[in-house]
């Protein structure tokens, strides 16, 4: 079958719901599917709504800007996606974030920039290696690794430096606040990277084994794939991903804090939860995940330029997360 | 039946989506009534029981109990009335001790309830345990450190004392040893005769015929028959059961060519689980593999499998050492293994079809690190048609097929692989009839192929229709080694609980 013809396919499908002599199998099917679309929907209807109500949120920079801001967590998001999927979670990508920032800064000043991005992205795969290590090799729940590398990782970061690093090489930070067009073009590299993880998922065998892991990592091991090697893999994902968020967050911010990303691992679940991906493992898109990433960025966007308070942000996200998992529930 | 029923049904409805899966059940049972329930799965029994349970909503019909009618909207309203339900899932707390589980809610206490009196708690859990002519394990040990049968006992002992107006045993038999089943069955008969109603379900017709005073067939969400025990024999009820005779469930196999064994194992043994055991496989062959649940037959299939590691002794594969250090050694040397539980050790059930045949094959459909969905949709459909896999289509979730296409599909990604020795352990537990008889014919059909089969099977009929050779074993040794001409069920079970001195 051509890839126009699964397309074409796909689209009668679509419109054949609409139609009659639907069974119950496909009417599941269909629920399951719409409730797929739920964050996107979701999305629209809200961005439409603050069109029409917000002169100020159809403004160039604010558009620039909510997308500047949500290429932070959609980064770490796609990395905890990948994580999820295997049956684990990645609670250090905070700190794994703040120590690529960090070293990245300090190296700025030093070095070519890509060169010192690609060191301050290293830095960040090693942190990941450790985490993968310790739950695939020496088999700690990844709740606790992670908790313990948090911590540690965090505990680094001060060690190397206590005070904010700011990079004066200002070349790669010009690259990060240039635009393509209208569209910043730090969305686009993370556009790509999306692209980049929908296609390892999909296509490629460690991404259909990282899938499988999750969903029966016993069955995956007695068909002779090498489960620990593939979540060793996942974490590592998971590093790069933080390191690189660290990176262009702080050459946006055009300083690198070493508090910088506490929390930040919560808003990386929440995306991937309410794009549909089962913490248990096994089952979640990266479609889902970016869909879970615009929103939770449009709804911060929107009570800023609503003048709501941080504290109510907390309260919309947590009701998100709920009414996700309901919804879902409800369409399985 | 004199007075009034125990359990009165009347036309009980069930629509899940598409399928009706109870069709205005009708079903009577007397008090001191030890009833089965018999049919294939999706028969409509499981459904049946959890109405019972509560843990179902019937959409249409009446249940009364001794005359009154009962809603049982919940578990807590069914227990309430004195229904208790023992499934093959266990609702144990694996953590905690057996005297724990026992006791769950009252335990006893000084100190105004802040104190547990352990001392008192481990007695009377033991008591409680003997007390029904069960074995007693010790009641200290933790839940989850037990075998599955020794835990099943206890599931089962829970429920009993309880004393429930109405006992459910959904499959107690499946992971009970002889032994147990009889204190089992004892115990039952001492439950009825004090008045209790137990409702009984199993596949295995002969527990059915032993313990039952009537059994009631369902067919398709509906039911068949009631009739008493004595009134029919197996072969009726099974024809009930599917409509068709028991002969056409084996295939007939032609007579084998000597060959040179293809697997040959000499003094294989493993800590605590078996030791000594030889044999030699020919390509083409079916070995069947008998004994009691707990005498070792899994842990040889997993050792040969790679799976684990023997202590002691040495394979040889088409006369080239074989040592598999694990699972992926194993297939590569073309030995796979269709484990005993597909939930646990073979689906990905929220994976596709094809993604769940390819699973140990995709380096085969991966060109330059990219998977091509064109060789694999070629690869899937050469097994999906080969097996007969009914599947709405590859992409459907594996979750929705029944078990015997469940099963059908995890044959195939062996074969999609490669194996030239599959080992089979319980390849047709939890799987209809119908399906069963669909499993034996592709059986039979990969050892007319040259492929060489070790099947392992509680259930003797399957040993003795579908072997050439079989084993017998106990205690983790090989005990008795039969042709398939000199086998009956008799000389199987005498060797495998160690009644008769059989030569091994």
């Amino acid at each position: 079958m051509s890839e126009a013809n699964g397309i074409l396919g796909r689209v009668r499908q679509r419109l054949q719901l609409f139609g009659e002599g639907a069974t119950a199998e496909a009417e599941a099917d269909r629920r399951a599917r719409l409730v797929a679309y739920l964050p996107i929907t979701a999305f629209l209807v809200l961005a439409a709504i603050a069109a029409v109500t917000s002169d100020a949120f159809l403004g160039q920079s604010n558009l620039g800007n909510l997308l500047r801001q949500i290429v932070t967590n959609g980064l770490m998001s796609l990395g905890m996606l990948v994580v999820i999927l295997s049956g684990g979670i990645d609670l250090s990508v905070g700190p794994m974030l703040a120590l690529a920032g960090i070293v990245g800064a300090g190296l700025l000043n030093a070095l070519p920039w890509p060169v010192a991005v690609l060191i301050g992205v290293a830095v960040a795969l090693i942190a990941g290696g450790m985490n993968g290590a310790l739950v695939a090799y020496f088999r700690m729940p990844p709740f606790v690794a992670t908790l313990a590398t948090m911590s540690a990782f965090r505990g680094l970061v001060y060690v190397y430096s206590e005070t904010p690093v700011v990079p004066t090489n200002t070349s790669f930070r010009q690259l990060i606040v240039s635009s393509v067009g209208p569209v910043p073009s730090v969305a686009l590299v993370m556009l790509a990277c999306f692209l980049l993880v929908s296609f390892f998922l999909n296509r490629t065998t460690p991404g259909r084994n990282i899938y499988a892991i999750g969903g029966n990592a016993e069955a995956v091991r007695l068909a002779g794939i090498d489960v620990r090697a593939h979540q060793l893999l996942a974490y590592v994902i998971s590093g790069g991903f933080a390191g690189l968020a660290g990176l262009i967050l702080t050459s946006r911010l055009g300083i690198a804090q070493p508090s910088v990303g506490a929390g930040m691992e919560l808003d990386a679940i929440a995306a991937c939860v309410i794009g549909g991906a089962s913490l248990a493992g096994g089952a979640g898109t990266v479609r889902g995940t970016l869909a879970g990433v615009l929103l939770l960025g449009l709804i911060s966007n929107l009570l800023n330029l609503y003048n709501v308070q941080a504290y109510y942000q907390q309260i919309f996200k947590g009701a998100l997360i709920v009414l996700a998992v309901l919804t879902r529930r409800r369409g399985d | 039946m004199s007075a009034v029923p125990r359990l009165e049904l009347h036309g009980v409805r069930k629509r899940y989506d598409a399928t009706l899966a109870l069709r205005d059940v009708d079903l009577t049972v007397g008090a001191g009534e030890v009833h089965a329930l018999a049919g294939e799965n999706g028969a409509g029994k499981s459904t049946l029981i959890k109405i019972l349970a509560g843990a179902v909503r019937r959409d249409a019909g009446t249940i009364a109990l001794d005359g009154a009618p009962v809603d049982l909207p919940n578990p807590l309203a069914a227990r309430a009335a004195g229904i208790r339900v023992v499934y093959q899932e266990f609702s144990l707390v694996p953590s905690t001790s057996v005297t724990e589980n026992m006791l769950l809610g009252r335990m006893p206490a000084r100190a105004a309830g802040w104190w547990i009196d352990w001392s008192a708690a481990h007695r009377r859990a033991a008591e409680a345990i003997a007390s029904l002519g069960f074995e007693v394990p010790d009641v200290r040990r933790r839940v989850g450190a037990l075998p599955v049968s020794q835990r099943q006992m206890i599931e089962i002992a829970k429920a009993m004392l309880e004393r429930p107006r109405i006992l459910i045993l959904d499959e107690p038999s499946a992971v009970l040893s002889t032994r147990d089943l009889e204190r089992l069955f004892a115990a039952i008969r001492s439950l009825r005769q004090s008045g209790a109603t137990i409702i009984y379900v199993s596949h295995r017709l002969d527990e059915v015929f032993t313990i039952a005073d009537r059994i009631t067939v369902l067919k398709d969400g509906a039911r068949v028959d009631t009739v008493a025990t004595g009134d029919v024999d197996q072969g009726r009820l099974v024809r009930m059961m599917v409509g068709r005779p028991l002969g056409e469930i084996y295939p007939s196999r032609p007579e084998r060519a000597p060959a040179d064994p293809i697997l040959v194992v000499r003094g294989l043994g493993r800590h605590k689980a078996f030791s000594d055991v030889s044999l030699e496989l020919a390509p083409g062959e079916i070995m069947g593999i008998s004994g009691l649940v707990g005498s070792g037959r899994s842990e040889v299939l997993r050792a040969i499998s790679g799976a684990d590691r023997p202590d002691t002794g040495e394979m040889t594969l088409a006369g080239r050492l074989y040592r598999p250090r694990s699972p992926a050694e194993a297939l590569r040397a073309g030995v796979a293994m269709l484990s005993e539980d597909r939930a646990r050790d073979g689906l990905v059930p929220a994976m596709s079809v094809r993604d769940n045949l390819s699973l140990a094959s995709f380096a085969r459909m991966t060109r330059m690190l990219v998977l091509r969905r064109r060789i694999q949709l070629a690869l899937v459909d050469e097994q999906v048609r080969a097996l007969n896999v009914r599947t709405p289509s590859v992409a459907a979730l594996v979750k929705r097929l029944s078990g015997g296409n469940q099963q059908k599909a995890l044959v195939g990604r062996w074969l999609m692989r490669g194996a030239r020795v599959l080992l089979l352990d319980e390849p047709t537990r939890g799987v209809d009839v119908g399906a069963k008889a669909e499993i034996y014919r592709i059986v039979a059909r990969l050892a007319e192929g040259g492929m060489g089969i070790l099947l392992v099977s509680s259930e003797l009929p399957e040993i003795l229709g579908m072997s050439d050779r079989i084993l017998v074993m106990r205690g983790g040794r090989v005990v008795g080694r039969f042709t398939r001409r000199e086998a009956t069920e008799e000389r199987l079970l005498g060797a495998a609980a160690g009644v008769t001195p059989e030569a091994a």
